[in-house]
């Protein structure tokens, strides 16, 4: 196989199904990605317009939420990254043990950053953080719980759906299906585990920094 | 002669990705950043806009790191790179525009 053969081949495509220079398949989860900032946008874009609209309706870093915990779940996900881009590059080199050691890494991190998240919504919540004017006394606590459970509860989904795709690429790497000339699936799910990152990296800073 | 230069953007986007090293200076550097971005709002004394500003750069240096290097953005054809890009200046305009009726 020669080597332009073997780098249209990892997303297990035809070479003629090229058109921008990568395989379709990333092409089709670039293209997502576009569309996910978008949707990510509208929802921080309307956090940032009701925060400058009604500022004493939300409170100040450390107020409410808790800072120390979330920066571990930040780092959580960083680490994660770096696990996930690892199992790409051992699977580039053809080495499949590394790459189900270190997708079993970025898959337990996932569920890790999943767990401190719905322990931070039991502790917020039983403090009457909710996303409801009932359940909390202060003043805007309605505008400021809905948009943080919409911001954060959305991304938590998107963090869901990649520990699933994970570990599916898990069962996948067992039965042996991903080789050095075909490992599109590691590669796209690849990308969007980083996006994910990438999408936190933005609302940890508007929301629990700003 | 597209065909052509596709396949060798595919090829370069394969076989000039980030070293493991890189990987990990990418992941020191992300880290040491959040631990700036944690300091300013709650150790740091700078003022609510200053603290924003530098909010904001990091973020945007963090986000831009994991997108070069960790989704190979900065190894990727040329052509992708600006597709990638197009959307983000409306993203800004979709929030500056609204913002302004405020």
């Amino acid at each position: 196989m020669t080597t332009h053969a073997a780098a249209l081949d990892r997303g297990g495509m035809d070479a003629t199904e090229v058109g921008m220079g990568v395989y379709n398949m990333k092409l089709g989860m670039w293209v997502f990605l576009l569309s996910e900032v978008m949707f990510f946008t509208s929802l921080i874009g309307s956090y940032i317009i009701l925060r400058a609209a009604h500022p004493d309706m939300f409170a100040q870093p450390g107020e409410v939420l808790n800072v120390p915990l979330t920066a571990l779940n930040t780092f959580l996900l960083i680490c994660s990254s770096v696990t996930m881009v690892l199992a790409f590059a051992a699977i580039e080199r053809g080495d499949q043990a590394k790459l189900k050691a270190w997708l079993i890494g970025t898959a337990l991190i996932g569920m890790s950053f999943l767990g401190v998240q719905v322990f931070e919504y039991i502790q917020l919540s039983g403090h009457g953080f909710v996303p409801s004017v009932e359940g909390y006394s202060a003043a805007g606590a309605p505008l400021y719980g809905t948009t943080f459970y919409t911001m954060t509860g959305f991304h938590g989904f998107h963090v869901f759906v990649g520990v699933l795709a994970l570990w599916y690429l898990v069962i996948q790497a067992f039965r042996g299906k991903y080789t050095a000339a075909n490992h599109g699936a590691v590669e796209i799910t690849g990308l969007y585990w980083h996006f994910v990152d990438l999408v936190w990296i933005i609302l940890f800073t508007i929301v629990y920094l700003i | 002669m597209e065909y052509a230069e596709a396949q060798a953007g595919a090829v370069a986007g394969h076989e000039g990705g980030a070293s493991t090293k890189a990987y990990f200076v990418v992941f020191g550097t992300l880290a040491v950043l959040t631990v700036i971005e944690v300091l300013i709002p709650t150790r740091l004394g700078f003022p609510k806009n200053v603290q924003i500003i530098l909010l904001i750069f990091l973020a945007l240096w963090k986000a831009l790191l994991v997108a070069l290097y960790y989704m190979h953005l900065r190894y990727e054809p040329k052509r992708l790179k600006w597709m990638v890009i197009a959307p983000l200046p409306l993203a800004v305009i979709l929030v500056l525009a609204v913002l302004t009726e405020f």
